[in-house]
């Protein structure tokens, strides 16, 4: 498999299926793991960097992971291809951007399911990402991972701390589990601050598409534990399969229906309007695409409109986005030539000339 | 107003510590400048600090648990400042080297909890010490590569492996 591969389709995460796939895009689970006997990767030498790196390569590319696993050179890929990473949510952007020439990588599996991040903030960031509510396969998958990885491999760790990670809000099971929630409802309404409010005071962090400091562009919140330590993997999992997100969906679906009774004409308006920016703008740019789609995706799922399906939705929700479109038109662009390339794909795509 | 500034009752200087007693039911009134006061006792010579210098020195007591001295990771050399101003520990033992300034930061990341619950790596056991002895001979190894001993350094590469070869379970 080769990145050019990737490019044309939405990633496993964005296929837009599983269960409650209406308000849940995906659920993510990520394990931070150090190999025993180095220093963390801000302390390493350069040598110690390309050991580890070395040692993760031969262990993960063993075949032992399954076959079609793509090692991505972090060092040797272009901007533009680290971009797209970021956007399919495969590296974070620290591992994209700042480390420059610390010699770091990525091993993707064949259909997405899993991405390992090595030199990261931690050696190794072993993460899977499923469609829709599937919190325990993506365990169950990386869980896995980590133990073919530990036949070989000894791991940082220790009784009383578990495994022990370069920073100390992960140590312990040094799992994040994340779901990633379309609340469109819950944002017009005003009432996501509530939600904001309820999950610091159950530890839990609330942000946006990308991660930390990013904004909630697109009406797009990814749910995610705090601690790591002194609470199991199974408890962590299970709060948020029987309490955090049957919560926050119970009251998205809230919000919609009363929007539905209160603010009908002014649903509709939003949802029209969306399509018609959508199906009809020359010139546009990512963030006010993700706000249209938004609204878009909240009238399918309302029964509010039906000239689309979610599933093409949702793969706008990424192609639109710089990196995807510059990849999908097979040219590098500036902003305004995007604008006007993002407005045409979407108006394809959506079935108008 | 010849009362706003009143002189030392025992010199020309302005007064400044003033005090009232009342003693078998006389009242005594003392007006003193700062040297007369501390001769009668009513004042305590201040060693002369700026208060933002009070202020900063009483902060730091509060907020480090001691300030001296400062913990040090003998493994990879971290100190706990450096920690602070990166929130990035430098190697595992780490956790061992700052485990009592480090326990009130993870009690307030981790809902109170100190001790690991959960998945345990089924090679565990006697590793807690070889994992420590596996970072001091990289440890050593690094420096022998750093002055070109490529000796001693194929030596510890061997035992790092041999040691190494002791953590397989299967």
């Amino acid at each position: 498999m080769t990145l050019r591969q990737i490019t044309d389709h939405a990633g496993e995460w964005l296929r837009g299926v599983g269960p409650q796939s209406d308000t849940v895009i995906s659920s993510r689970v990520r394990l931070a793991r150090n190999l025993a006997g180095y220093p963390f990767v801000a302390r390493a030498s350069a040598r110690q960097h390309h050991e580890v790196l070395d040692r993760c390569r031969a262990e993960v590319m063993g075949g032992r992971l399954g076959e079609g696993v793509l090692w991505v050179d972090l060092r040797e890929s272009t901007p533009l291809d680290r971009q797209l990473l970021v956007e399919r949510h495969l590296i974070s952007r620290q591992h994209a951007g700042a480390g420059g020439a610390l010699p770091r990588a990525v091993a993707i599996g064949a259909d997405e399911t899993f991405a390992i991040m090595v030199n990261e903030e931690d050696h190794l960031r072993i993460q899977s990402l499923r469609s829709g509510m599937q919190l325990d396969e993506a365990f169950n998958h990386v869980n896995r991972i980590d133990d073919l990885l530990e036949d070989r491999m000894e791991f940082a760790f220790s009784k009383r701390f578990g495994y022990l990670t370069a920073c100390p809000t992960n140590v312990g099971t040094g799992i994040r589990v994340s779901v990633m929630m379309h609340l469109p409802a819950l944002k017009l309404t005003g009432e996501i601050e509530k939600v904001r409010r309820a999950a610091r005071d159950m530890h839990l962090a609330i942000r946006g598409l990308f991660g930390e400091g990013s904004e909630a562009m697109g009406d797009l919140y990814q749910v995610s534990n705090q601690t790591t330590l002194g609470k199991p993997e199974q408890e962590i999992l299970s709060e948020f399969k029987h309490t955090v997100v049957p919560q926050i969906i119970a009251y998205e679906q809230q919000a919609r229906r009363a929007l539905l009774k209160q603010r009908q004409a002014q649903v509709d308006d939003k949802v029209w309007r969306a399509w018609a920016t959508l199906t009809h703008a020359h010139v546009i740019d990512t963030e006010e695409v993700l706000a249209m789609l938004s609204h878009l995706r909240m009238g399918v799922n309302m029964g509010r409109i039906d000239t689309v399906d979610i599933t093409t939705i949702n793969e706008l929700f990424l192609l639109a986005q710089p990196a995807h479109l510059q990849k999908l038109i097979g040219a590098e662009m500036d902003p305004t030539t995007r604008r006007e390339a993002r407005a045409k794909l979407i108006r394809q795509r959506l079935g108008q000339r | 107003m010849a009362g706003l500034k009143r002189k030392c009752d025992q010199c020309d200087k302005p007064a400044t510590h003033h005090s009232v007693e009342i003693v078998k039911g006389q009242k005594i009134e003392k007006h003193l400048c700062e040297e007369h006061a501390i001769q009668e006792g009513l004042a305590i010579k201040a060693v002369q600090t700026p208060i933002n210098k009070l202020l900063t020195n009483f902060v730091k007591q509060q907020s480090l648990p001691s300030p001296q001295p400062e913990w040090v990771c003998d493994q990879c050399g971290m100190t706990f400042t450096e920690f602070r101003e990166h929130s990035l520990l430098g190697c595992p033992e780490c956790y061992r080297a700052f485990e009592e300034p480090l326990a009130p930061l993870l009690e307030r990341a981790h809902e109170g909890e100190t001790q690991h619950l959960g998945k345990v790596p089924h090679r565990v056991g006697e590793g807690e010490q070889r994992q420590q002895h596996l970072l001091r001979m990289r440890k050593r190894l690094e420096e022998a590569v750093a002055c070109e001993d490529y000796e001693l350094a194929a030596r510890l590469r061997d035992d790092i492996q041999r040691l190494e070869g002791q953590g397989q379970v299967r």
